[in-house]
């Protein structure tokens, strides 16, 4: 099941490119996003909630040399998996409108992505998780550098390079590990434990590479190059699902493996996550491209999920797992709209628009809930996430989350403020009036609904998520073991549970 | 000596003797049909000749290694390498049936030749004696000197063919004093009895040294080790390319052949002194052949570079001195083919379509993905390939060589080996952009040449060549298995 989940686009993908005719490819590439979402649904039905890894699938790849093919989902990766099968066939749909050059690759290139992107959240070998992570750069690469904007080239080799430096560390971290427990496989490194002194080493190997894809303060400055020249798709699948790898890894390598390591560098990480939300805000402020707006935005947001998962508690961590499905959602949404917005005006520019709520109101209204849900207001999904991040932050250390609740302020005066630059005011370009600039079609509003329609799903019933997401993080053994913050200070028992369970569902009706 | 002994075992260099009549055969041929134009038929059979060489190869696969005459042995290590250079030498072959005028005309010369010096290769895989050695490493090279200057009229192809012959001999001498000395150590020229002798505290010691400094400055040469690298990209680039392609894998094959049997079976107590020396020259090597590999505009010139930088990431697996470490080795020289010659392969298509008879500057790839995309596909599957991105044969050739490095202990190694990876990516990644990203930037002034069609064997060796990359890539295991190493 996992690996017809993983390689159903690949075969999309050949198909795309042997198909004869622009037509057929848009529909076969459709095709087989939306058949790979519904492989993923299946997952749901036969869900336990249970700590486990499930539908786990186990194959000799190299016997000689321990490798396996070994692919398993548990709470952690289950919502990242379909966030990222849900994206794909709209971000197919957005590009199937609106690429014109050379469809086929470019088909066929996000097909691939989907792939390498899946791997990385199912794989549960080492080496696999590897191979699957240094291939999703090639078509990212590739996607910037052929259909972006003008810097496209250089956008593409710096993401390229910048990502691969990263993660070359990794290797050597990875056969470290083996040569001390003899093995690739994830679960058997983490039954096995390894000594402090390997894990510090092999930490910081591990958290360059996923620090750089978050991408962490100070490592950010590959984002807003690639995603201001990537193509909207891309940025859409980059800030989407490709920024998620990062935390994800995280969350299933550096917090499993190296629970020592991971409680000596928690404040370290925890104040570069601070940094980079605080950074990313401000900077997002400032920016009068409203592209690079939503590009220092993600800084930003992924700066709160890695601040919770240092928090290094059940709230912190389950929280930015759900908040990373929110950022994916409500960013990809919002490099949607810009995009929509560039396929009409040719403009990203703030300055060139205002009072579009006379001239394309539909448009507007989907700006202004996608920008909420991004702000964390709350009844909306962004606010889940948030709020469970600051929780677990509060537990683990005041402080941080004192400023990481700045961080949230800031982020609402930024986002309003794009909405106000854009949507609001007086409409005085001519160029915006409303027999130029034509709303939004209903291949458009098909592609925002569904994400809309999940931003209410998530805000209102969060348990449904939850309930799922919680069994695997509390079994993590940072949890378990509180290593860092000062328990005393909030006691654990005065903190709601996010497991009691429907109780959300029935305070709302 | 006794006749019986002759015929004992000499099944183990049955693949040699199958390519030694089939030069003899092709030679005949040639004579007989003397004066006529055209070299097809001698392609032909020289592909013939060395898929029965192949066969030979895989004949004796399963057989436990024998040892012949004190000479030669056939463990898995000499097949593996047997099998790499003979595939490189079936893809040099059809690399060359591209209607070269100068190898139409002397077509008798250049694939007796193209058989000899892979003969010479092989011999270098399953030499275990420092006589053996010596002649194998002279059989290959003087065939490759002259098949370097074959383009007689391209003054570059000459120069190469010049360069390569003083630098190689000078290298040869010292390779000839390094194996005297090591005589003198130990004793024999028999690398096992060699071992015997210094290990149980006999033979003379203090020769030990400066024989293995010669022996390294001979073979660094045949590999293009830093600093003895300087010839490789003048030759590579003059000389013919599907010469070049086939010379850079055959001869790095053979060489590190040659070099992984003499340090790990007549030297391996001395291990613990050679290995840190070998360690830093891996270093240089890399971190050098990378560097200069970012300046060059010319594609061959690129690739000569990234060759000496392969050759660091090879150096690492002598380095770690232990069976799976050569074993390692043997992989990567596998996979290092289809890429190279690959490579190649696209060079030649695309040498005529950018007007330059023998290489292709980088700024003239622009654009080529919209005329040629299943060339430029293939070309950005071996570049990826080369600069390590899984999942292409190139990565799992860097992984396996790490891992054994990384076992041994020699983990600051392997750290500079991934760096220099990321560094060569930069280089390979170029290529790519040049031929997806760039546009051309004047079209009109040469559309005549644009119309020329590939010739069948390139594609055939192109195609060849990315699939098994890809191949290799997805199902790691199943070669890893096959390709073994010393003693196995």
């Amino acid at each position: 099941m996992l690996s017809t989940l993983t390689f159903l686009p690949v075969v999309g993908a050949i198909v795309v490119l042997l198909a004869p005719s622009d037509s057929l490819k848009k529909w076969l590439a459709f095709g087989a996003t939306i058949a790979t979402f519904v492989v993923s649904l299946l997952l749901l039905p036969g869900w336990q909630e249970i700590p486990d890894m499930q539908f786990v699938e186990r194959y000799a790849w190299m016997p000689d040399l321990n490798i396996y093919y070994h692919l398993g989902v548990d709470g952690i990766s289950l919502w990242l998996v379909l966030l990222t099968t849900l994206l794909m066939p709209i971000a197919v749909a957005f590009s199937n409108q609106h690429v014109k050059e050379n469809l086929g690759g470019y088909l066929a290139l996000m097909l691939l992505m989907e792939t390498a992107v899946l791997g990385v959240f199912l794989a549960l070998d080492l080496v696999l998780f590897y191979v699957f992570w240094e291939f999703s750069l090639i078509p990212m690469a590739f996607l910037i550098g052929k259909w972006g904007s003008e810097n496209r080239i250089y956008a593409s080799i710096k993401f390229f390079l910048y990502t691969l430096a990263g993660s070359a560390l990794m290797l050597v971290a990875i056969l470290a590990l083996y040569f001390e427990s003899g093995t690739f496989d994830l679960l058997a490194l983490q039954e096995a434990g390894l000594p402090p002194g390997l894990q510090q080493l092999a930490f910081l190997a591990f958290a360059l590479a996923f620090a750089i894809k978050v991408p962490l303060f100070p490592f950010h400055t590959w984002l807003p190059d690639a995603h201001v020249e990537a193509p909207t798709a891309g940025s859409v699948i980059l800030a989407g699902v490709l920024l998620k790898l990062g935390t994800y890894g995280f969350l299933r390598f550096a917090l499993p493996l190296f629970p020592v390591a991971v409680a000596d560098y928690a404040s370290l990480m925890s104040i570069l996550a601070i940094v980079g939300i605080l950074y990313g805000a401000l900077v997002a402020l400032a920016q009068r491209d409203l592209k690079s707006l939503v590009a220092y935005s993600s800084v930003a947001h992924m700066g709160f999920i890695v601040l919770g998962i240092f928090a290094l508690n059940e709230q912190g961590i389950s929280g930015a797992v759900l908040q990373m499905v929110n950022h994916g959602l409500s960013t990809g949404a919002l490099f949607l709209l810009v995009g929509m917005l560039y396929e009409r005006r040719h403009t990203r520019l703030l300055k060139d628009y205002g009072g579009l709520w006379a001239s394309v109101p539909v448009f507007s209204f989907f700006f202004l809930v996608v920008a909420m849900s991004s702000a964390g207001l709350p009844g909306l999904n962004g606010f889940v996430g948030e709020f469970a991040i600051l929780l677990g932050t509060y537990r683990s250390s005041p402080i941080f989350a004192v400023l990481g609740t700045a961080g949230v302020i800031l982020a609402a005066w930024y986002l309003l403020h794009a909405f106000r630059q854009v949507s609001q005011g007086a409409l005085t370009n001519p160029a915006n009036f409303k027999e130029r600039l034509p709303d939004l079609n209903w291949a458009e509003i098909g592609q925002l609904l569904p994400i809309v329609l999940l931003f209410f799903a998530i805000g209102l019933a969060p348990n449904f998520f939850l309930d799922k997401i919680n069994p695997s993080v509390a079994a993590l053994e940072v949890v378990q073991t509180p290593v860092v913050g000062d328990g005393r200070l909030v006691d654990s028992s005065y903190l709601p549970s996010l497991t009691s369970g429907k109780r959300s569902w029935s305070s709302i009706h | 000596m006794d006749t019986a002994l002759l015929f004992d075992n000499a099944v183990v260099l049955l693949p040699e003797l199958v390519l030694a009549v089939g030069v003899l055969v092709l030679m005949m041929v040639d004579i007989t049909r003397r004066g006529q134009n055209g070299s097809q038929l001698l392609a032909n059979m020289s592909v013939v000749i060395l898929l029965l060489g192949i066969g030979a190869s895989v004949m004796i696969w399963s057989r436990a290694p024998v040892e012949y005459l004190d000479g030669a042995v056939s463990d898995g290590f000499a097949v593996s390498v047997r099998l790499v250079v003979l595939i490189a030498g079936v893809l040099g072959v059809f690399l060359s049936r591209n209607r070269f005028p100068a190898i139409e005309r002397q077509g008798g010369a250049f694939y007796s030749l193209h058989l000899l010096a892979i003969i010479g290769m092989m011999l270098m895989g399953t030499a275990t004696n420092l006589i053996v050695l010596f002649i194998a490493l002279e059989i290959f090279s003087l065939a490759l000197y002259i098949l370097s200057g074959f383009y007689r009229e391209s003054p570059r192809s000459i120069e190469a063919a010049m360069k390569y012959f003083l630098l190689g001999a000078f290298a040869s001498t010292f390779f000839v004093y390094g194996s005297a000395l090591l005589y003198g150590a130990g004793g024999s020229a028999h690398y096992a009895r060699i071992h015997e002798t210094l290990a149980t505290g006999g033979g003379n010691p203090s020769l030990v040294w400066p024989g293995v400094a010669l022996l390294l400055v001979g073979f660094g040469f045949k590999v293009s080790l830093v600093p003895f690298h300087m010839w490789t990209p003048d030759v590579y680039q003059g000389a013919p390319t599907p010469v070049t392609a086939f010379m850079s894998v055959g001869t790095k094959a053979a060489a590190f052949a040659g070099f992984f049997r003499v340090m790990m079976t007549a030297l391996p107590s001395y291990h613990d002194q050679w290995a840190m020396p070998l360690a830093i020259l891996a270093v240089i090597t890399m971190t050098v052949g990378n560097l200069t590999a970012l300046r060059q505009s010319s594609v061959k010139r690129m690739l000569a570079y990234s060759g000496i930088a392969h050759a660091g990431n090879i150096l690492i697996a002598l380095v770690a001195g232990t069976v799976s470490a050569s074993a390692a080795a043997a992989f990567y020289l596998f996979a290092y083919a289809f890429m190279n010659i690959g490579a190649f392969a696209v060079i030649i298509a695309l040498e005529k379509h950018t007007g330059n008879d023998n290489d292709v500057e980088q700024g003239r790839l622009a654009g080529v993905a919209e005329r040629f995309p299943a060339l430029a596909a293939a070309m950005a599957i071996f570049m990826l390939s080369l600069s390590g991105i899984p999942p292409l044969a190139g990565f799992f050739g860097k992984f396996l060589v790490f891992r054994a490095a990384v076992e041994e202990g020699w983990a600051w190694l392997v750290v500079f080996g991934v760096l220099n990876s990321a560094i060569s990516a930069y280089y390979y990644l170029r290529v790519v952009v040049a031929m997806y990203f760039q546009q051309p930037e004047e079209v009109g002034d040469e559309k005549d040449p644009l119309d020329i069609p590939v010739s069948r064997s390139s594609l055939f060796v192109v195609t060849v060549s990315a699939v098994a990359v890809v191949v290799i890539g997805l199902q790691p295991g199943l070669w890893a298995d096959l390709l073994r190493g010393l003693g196995q």
